[in-house]
C-alpha cells in the first residue's frame, strides 16, 4: 500500500508492504528497517532499527492522532487511489461546518442565519460541566445556515451551523 | 461497627470510600443519577440505587431521596465524600433525625465554620491569628472605605458564604472599591444566596498551606502535618504536596497547635482541614475550615502511613483515636496531580466524552484513586475531576521523579485531559526548588508553551509509520468501541495480511 500522510503540514510518501509478519517500509523513497507488534488495539509497538517506540492511536473522524511519548502527531492519510480523498481537499475551500466542541447542551444562539461574520465571530455558546463554550466561525462570511435549536444536547463533532 | 455504609457521592471519592468499606468488611451501598449508571462507584459497590436525574439537584444533592435510600437499604452510616452534601449541616441533622450516623462532625460545628464571618468571630476569641480585616460582613460602602484606609491597599473582598473564588475581588486601590464590593455582593447573592461580604488585608502572592486534623468523640485532637497547595487557578486546586517544602519542624509544631485549637474552639469530631495563608515572611493566617474529607488527602495519607477513611469510620463508631500526637511520624514527600477532562489547548474547557483507550501507570511510589475506565462516557454533568495521580518518595525529588515518569505512562484516549499540564509543572525550575505561591500558575500558563526543546528524531518518522499501519489495518487495530464509529468507507482499507486476521485474534482474547 502507497500512502500519503501529512503531519503539521510537512507530506510524506509511505510505501508498506507485509508478508508473512515482516514489514518493509519505504518513506519518501528510503529504505526503513521496521519491526511492529500490535500490542494491543490503537497500541503499536515499533521497532525503527533497535530504536523502540510505543505509539498510541485515537481516531478524530478521518484523522489519526498519534503519540509518541508525550507528543501528539495529527495525520491526514491519504490513500492516492481514492477519489474521496481528493474530493475531500477542495471541500474545505468551500461552505464551512460550524461544530460542537464537546458534548454539552446549546444555551445561547448569538447570530441569525444570514449574519455577516468574521473567523473568530462567536456564534452561538455550548454549555458542559457548567463551563460556557463560544463556537466561533472558521471563516470570514455569512452564516448560510443554523441548524440546532437553543436547549438542543449536542455530542462532540456534531454540525451546528454552516458558514459560506 | 457499621454492617453498611452509604456513600453519598460519585466518581473517585465514591471509589475511594467504597474500597475503605470492603478493607474493613463492611458493605457499601453506591447512590447514583440517570447518567451515572454505568460509572465506577456502581461497579464497586455491594448496592446501589438511583436517586434521579443528572441534574445534582435532584439526585446527588437532594436530602430526602437519599435519607429514604439510607431506610431501605438499612445503612448503619452515611459518608459523604466531598462536595455534594459533604458540608451541609442539614443533611447532618436529617441524618441525625433518620438514626443514621453521619461520618463528619456535628451539624453544630459545621454550621459554626460554615460561615467565614462567624468562624473568624470564633477564632477572634481563641486567639487564632487571621489576616485583619472585618470580621462581620460590610453594612455600607463607606465602611468597606474606612476598614481598606485603615488596613491599607490592595484589599481582598470575599463572600462570607463562599468558596471556590467566587464573590471573591482583589482591589488595588479606593477607586476600584466601589464596583468591586458591588460585583463581589451581587456574585455571591447568585452563587450562594448570600450577599453578605467582608473585607481584608490583600497578602500578594501567598502560599496556600492547610493542616489537616482529627478528633475523635471524647475529646482527643491531633493534626497529621500540612499539605502545601499553593498551586491553583481559578483559586481551584491543581497540585497538592505534603510535607510543604517551607515548612521545618517548629513550624509545623506551631500550626499544628493552632489548628488543634481552632477544630476544639468549635467543637470538631471527625477529619477536618484548617486552611491558612502564608505570607513571605513564613506568617501564617488562618483563613478557614473545611469540615470535610479533602480531595487532597492521600497525601497526608502517604506521609504518615495513616489511612484517613478508616480512621473517620473508626471515629464515627465511637472508638477513641488508636495513637497520640507524639506517635504521629512523617516520612517521605507525597505529590499529588489533580487529572481533569480539560481541554489544555481550549483554555481548559471541560472535555466530557467516551474514553476509547485508557492507559493507567504503576510500579514503585505511585497511588492512583480513580474513577474512569476504558469505555466509560464521562457526562459532562459533574465537576470534570477524573483522577488523581500521586506520587510518592524518599524525599522530594524523588516524588517528582517517580510522578513524571508516570505521567509518561498515562494516557487517556477519546477525551482532553489536562496531563500535559503536570508535566509543564514538574519540569519548571520554580517548582523543582520549591518556590511556589498562589500565583505560580497563572504565571506558567502565561508563558508560551515552549516546545520540546529536543524531540526524539525518530518520533516524527515512527508517527507517519504507525499512521500507515493503523490505516492499512483498519479495523482491526482499533478498540471495540470505535469500530461503531468507523463506518465510512474510506476508514475500511482492505488489508490483505495475516497480520490483520493475527490482530483481530489478539483483540479477541
Amino acid at each position: 500500500m502507497t500512502y500519503e500522510i501529512s503531519i503539521d503540514g510537512t507530506n510524506y510518501r509511505l510505501e508498506l508492504t507485509q508478508i508473512e509478519g515482516r514489514w518493509t517500509c519505504r518513506l519518501d523513497g528510503r529504505e526503513i528497517e521496521v519491526d511492529a507488534v500490535l500490542a494491543r488495539p490503537d497500541v503499536i509497538s515499533l521497532r525503527l532499527g533497535n530504536k523502540a517506540f510505543e505509539v498510541k492511536c485515537e481516531r478524530a473522524g478521518t484523522d489519526l492522532h498519534l503519540w509518541v511519548g508525550s507528543v501528539r502527531y495529527e495525520a491526514e492519510v491519504r490513500d492516492p487511489r481514492s477519489l474521496r480523498s481528493r474530493a475531500r481537499a477542495i471541500d474545505d475551500r468551500g461552505p464551512r461546518k460550524l461544530t460542537a466542541p464537546m458534548p454539552g447542551k446549546v444555551v445561547r444562539i448569538l447570530l441569525r442565519e444570514g449574519a455577516e461574520v468574521d473567523a473568530g465571530t462567536g456564534v452561538m455558546v455550548v454549555e458542559a460541566m457548567k463551563m460556557q463554550n463560544e463556537v466561533k466561525s472558521p471563516k470570514k462570511g455569512k452564516i448560510q445556515k443554523i441548524v440546532v435549536r437553543e436547549g438542543a444536547a449536542v455530542n462532540a463533532g456534531d454540525v451546528l451551523g454552516i458558514v459560506e | 461497627m457499621f454492617k453498611k455504609i452509604l456513600i453519598a457521592n460519585r466518581g473517585e471519592i465514591a471509589v475511594r470510600v467504597i474500597r475503605a468499606c470492603h478493607e474493613m468488611r463492611i458493605s457499601a451501598v453506591a447512590v447514583y443519577s440517570d447518567v451515572d449508571r454505568a460509572s465506577l462507584h456502581v461497579r464497586k459497590a455491594d448496592e446501589a440505587y438511583p436517586i434521579g436525574p443528572a441534574a445534582a439537584k435532584e439526585s446527588y444533592l437532594n436530602i430526602d431521596k437519599i435519607i429514604s435510600v439510607a431506610k431501605q437499604s438499612a445503612a448503619d452510616a452515611i459518608h459523604p465524600g466531598y462536595g455534594f452534601l459533604s458540608e451541609n449541616a442539614q443533611f447532618a441533622r436529617a441524618c441525625a433525625d433518620a438514626g443514621v450516623k453521619f461520618i463528619g462532625p456535628t451539624a453544630a460545628a459545621m454550621d459554626a465554620m460554615g460561615s467565614k464571618t462567624r468562624a473568624r468571630q470564633a477564632m477572634e476569641k481563641a486567639g487564632v491569628p487571621f489576616v485583619p480585616g472585618t470580621s462581620r460582613g460590610l453594612d455600607s460602602f463607606e465602611q468597606a472605605q474606612t476598614v481598606a484606609e485603615r488596613i491599607g491597599y490592595p484589599v481582598m473582598l470575599k463572600a462570607a458564604a463562599g468558596g471556590g473564588g467566587k464573590g471573591m475581588r482583589l482591589v488595588h486601590s479606593p477607586d476600584e472599591l466601589k464596583s468591586s464590593l458591588e460585583g463581589a455582593q451581587s456574585e455571591a447573592e447568585r452563587a450562594f444566596g448570600d450577599g453578605e461580604v467582608y473585607l481584608e488585608q490583600a497578602i500578594v502572592n501567598p502560599r496556600h498551606i492547610e493542616m489537616q486534623v482529627l478528633a475523635d468523640e471524647h475529646g482527643n485532637t491531633v493534626y497529621l502535618g500540612e499539605r502545601e497547595c499553593s498551586l491553583q487557578r481559578r483559586h481551584q486546586k491543581v497540585v497538592e504536596e505534603a510535607p510543604s517544602p517551607i515548612v521545618d519542624p517548629d513550624m509545623r509544631r506551631r500550626m499544628g497547635q493552632t489548628a488543634v485549637r481552632v477544630a476544639q474552639s468549635a467543637g470538631y469530631t471527625n477529619a477536618g482541614t484548617v486552611e491558612f495563608l502564608v505570607d513571605e515572611q513564613k506568617n501564617f493566617y488562618f483563613l478557614e475550615m473545611n469540615t470535610r474529607l479533602q480531595v487532597e488527602h492521600p497525601v497526608t495519607e502517604l506521609i504518615t502511613g495513616l489511612d484517613l477513611v478508616h480512621l473517620q469510620i473508626h471515629i464515627a463508631n465511637g472508638e477513641p483515636l488508636p495513637f497520640r500526637q507524639e506517635d504521629v511520624n512523617i516520612r517521605g514527600h507525597a505529590i499529588e496531580c489533580r487529572i481533569y477532562a480539560e481541554d489544555p489547548d481550549n483554555n481548559y474547557f471541560p472535555s466530557p466524552g467516551k474514553i476509547t483507550l485508557l492507559l493507567a501507570p504503576s510500579g514503585p511510589g505511585i497511588r492512583r484513586d480513580s474513577g474512569m475506565y476504558e469505555g466509560w462516557t464521562v457526562p459532562m454533568d459533574y465537576d470534570p475531576l477524573l483522577a488523581k495521580l500521586i506520587g510518592y518518595g524518599t524525599d522530594r525529588a524523588q516524588a517528582i521523579g517517580r510522578l513524571q515518569r508516570a505521567l509518561n505512562e498515562y494516557f487517556v484516549g477519546g477525551i482532553k485531559t489536562n496531563i500535559s499540564l503536570f508535566r509543564r509543572i514538574l519540569s519548571d525550575q520554580d517548582f523543582e526548588a520549591g518556590k511556589i505561591d498562589t500565583g505560580f500558575l497563572d504565571r506558567l500558563l502565561k508563558r508560551t508553551k515552549q516546545a520540546d526543546a529536543h524531540p526524539d528524531p525518530g518520533a516524527e518518522e515512527a508517527a507517519v509509520i504507525a499512521a500507515g499501519m493503523f490505516a492499512m489495518m483498519g479495523q482491526a487495530a482499533a478498540g471495540p468501541l470505535e469500530r461503531a464509529a468507523m463506518d465510512s468507507p474510506q476508514n475500511v482499507i482492505s488489508a490483505h495480511s495475516n497480520w490483520k486476521a493475527a490482530a483481530r485474534r489478539e483483540t479477541l482474547k
